[in-house]
């Protein structure tokens, strides 16, 4: 390609959330030089649009509001010396791990001698009458406008969706000012933590499990949804619908790994519904099918912030370890301890079937991968 | 190990009765001796900031951390409120059944603006939202150390110490 530059860089992490953030932090604080890619105008992935208190324990930070942690990691960053290249889309992971960057204006390609791919996840829609509608939108993306733009997309308010991120929106949508009216939840139960259903429930706001969207009505933008009851085995119950006004619809129906990179380099993957779906398989060091290429975070089964920044540890280290700058007595010790924290953070009803699922993509990776 | 009790939650509300049965909710011996934490924290999730702040060591999480908090001795809570500040589930409030003859007192877990002022006339809600009296605010906590999750101390007749959880203005 004409004019392209070649950087040359011992560790290139892709994608600068928890996960890339917590290994780039480790393995430059081990003396390997760094370069870190993203495609925002500032690192930290979600974290900055998260302003509740993290679970955990004090190893994860826990009590502490995510953009508190994003702004601790950012710190560190700069501390040890991570070379951070913003507004900067990856877009190609090729032969001899060579990765092709843009700025959108020109391509540079890097040539590091490691890469860590930690993009992260997408958020899930649903499609039904009128779904395109201006104002319907990914609850994700309404966290963003409040909590990052400070812009509040609607007053009244419908979620889809009681999983923990519909739960948690819909409590700061409120925070931000608006009505929520209902948490809609198509499975009998809540998806979510029960306190994070509780913040809501006492202000007020009904979770109507068993019921779902059936379309939504408006001219020019969303004026009102038609909301229907579900039987047990999800039909709907005719003669149950009824309409709501609102001027927003947050969708909270899970992620997916966001994993077009390890597609296009031939990575191998495996499915797993546990983990969000298709997700590219690994070793217990992090190491992807492609030998020098890792993966951490919600790219490799969606879980939380507290996960991926231990996986992003653990890829940090094993990156280090493989460059020779750290001790194997260390290495083992550190990375010990790594395990034994997700373990406990894959502990619990919403947690031990995320360590089954782990286990499987491991084997996977020694099986080759299904896909 | 799942825990037995979550199959009871369908709406995402628990009944008084199901709530009193976790180890969080002090005992009616221990509500007579005045302020306490009642910790309505009913899952096995991985998470203890409540017994790291508790400089009593009253509340304990231990290991796995996926345990559910519990008191170990009631008497060793003071009520300090200092769990209240910090539960990331905001699921922690400080009840006092003796506040007056007649009256108990709820701090609470409240991040939002505009913050009440003490004497603001309130109707007390329950766990599911529904209005169940009338009080007032009694004292608003809000400083550099509470980081946004503001304490909001409310006054209600004796017989709601139980049923309150959230409050709205009365207008």
């Amino acid at each position: 390609m004409e004019g392209e530059r070649k950087v040359k860089t011992e560790f290139a992490v892709i994608g600068g959330g928890p996960a890339g953030l917590t290994a780039a932090i480790e393995a430059a604080k081990l003396g390997v030089e760094v370069t870190l890619i993203d495609e925002n105008f500032k690192p930290g992935g979600q974290l900055f649009k998260q302003i509740h208190r993290f679970f955990g324990s004090k190893d994860n930070f826990a009590g502490e509001r995510g953009f508190e942690i994003g702004n601790m990691l950012l710190g560190d960053a700069e501390k040890y010396g991570v070379k951070v290249l913003l507004k900067n889309v990856a877009w190609g992971l090729f032969e001899k791990l060579k990765v092709g960057i843009s700025d959108g204006n020109k391509i540079n390609i890097l040539e590091p001698e490691r890469v860590l791919i930690s993009t992260g996840a997408i958020e899930n829609s649903i499609a039904f009458p009128g779904w395109t509608l201006p104002n319907i939108m990914g609850a994700g993306a309404a966290q963003t406008m409040i909590n990052v733009n400070r812009v509040l997309p609607g007053k009244k308010v419908i979620t889809v969706g009681s999983g923990n991120v519909g739960l948690i929106v819909s409590y700061q949508l409120v925070q931000a000012g608006a009505e929520v009216l209902a948490v809609i939840e198509a499975l009998p139960k809540v998806g979510g933590y029960q306190v994070h259903a509780s913040k809501i429930t006492r202000m007020g706001i009904p979770i109507l499990t068993s019921h779902t969207i059936k379309r939504a009505n408006g001219n020019k933008e969303v004026e009102n949804v038609t909301i229907v009851q579900l039987d047990q085995k999800f039909n709907e119950i005719i003669g149950s619908e009824f309409d709501l006004d609102c001027d927003l619809v947050c969708i909270a129906v899970g992620l997916r790994p966001l994993a077009e990179l390890c597609w296009m380099s031939g990575m191998r993957f495996d499915f797993i519904s546990e983990l969000g779906g298709f997700v590219p398989v690994h070793d217990e060091n992090m190491q992807s099918s492609i030998k020098g290429v890792y993966l951490a975070g919600d790219l490799t089964g969606v879980e939380e912030a507290s996960t991926a920044m231990e996986e992003g540890k653990l890829a940090g280290l094993a990156v280090a370890e493989s460059l020779v700058k750290i001790n194997k007595n260390k290495f083992n010790k550190e990375v010990s301890e790594v395990r034994e924290r997700l373990r406990s953070l894959r502990l619990g009803p919403y947690g031990e079937f995320r360590e089954k699922a782990k286990e499987r993509l491991i084997k996977s990776y020694y099986d080759g991968g299904r896909y | 190990m799942v825990n037995k009790n979550f199959k009871n939650i369908t709406k995402g509300v628990l009944s008084l009765e199901e709530i009193k049965k976790f180890p969080g909710y002090p005992s009616e011996e221990r509500f007579k001796k005045g302020a306490v934490a009642v910790i309505e924290c009913i899952e096995e999730i991985p998470c203890n900031p409540c017994e790291t702040i508790c400089s009593r060591k009253a509340i304990i999480v231990g290991n796995p951390i996926t345990n559910l908090p519990r008191f170990i001795d009631e008497d060793l809570c003071t009520g300090c409120g200092n769990c209240v500040i910090k539960c990331p589930g905001l699921a922690i409030f400080v009840i006092n059944k003796k506040f007056s003859k007649k009256e108990a007192s709820i701090a609470l877990p409240y991040e939002f603006l505009p913050l009440p002022e003490k004497g603001t006339k309130i109707i007390g809600l329950n766990r599911k939202g529904e209005e169940v009296c009338q009080g007032s605010v009694y004292k608003v906590l809000s400083n550099k150390a509470v980081n946004h999750t503001n304490v909001v101390t409310i006054v209600v007749p004796k017989q709601f110490a139980d049923k309150v959880r959230f409050f709205k203005v009365l207008n």
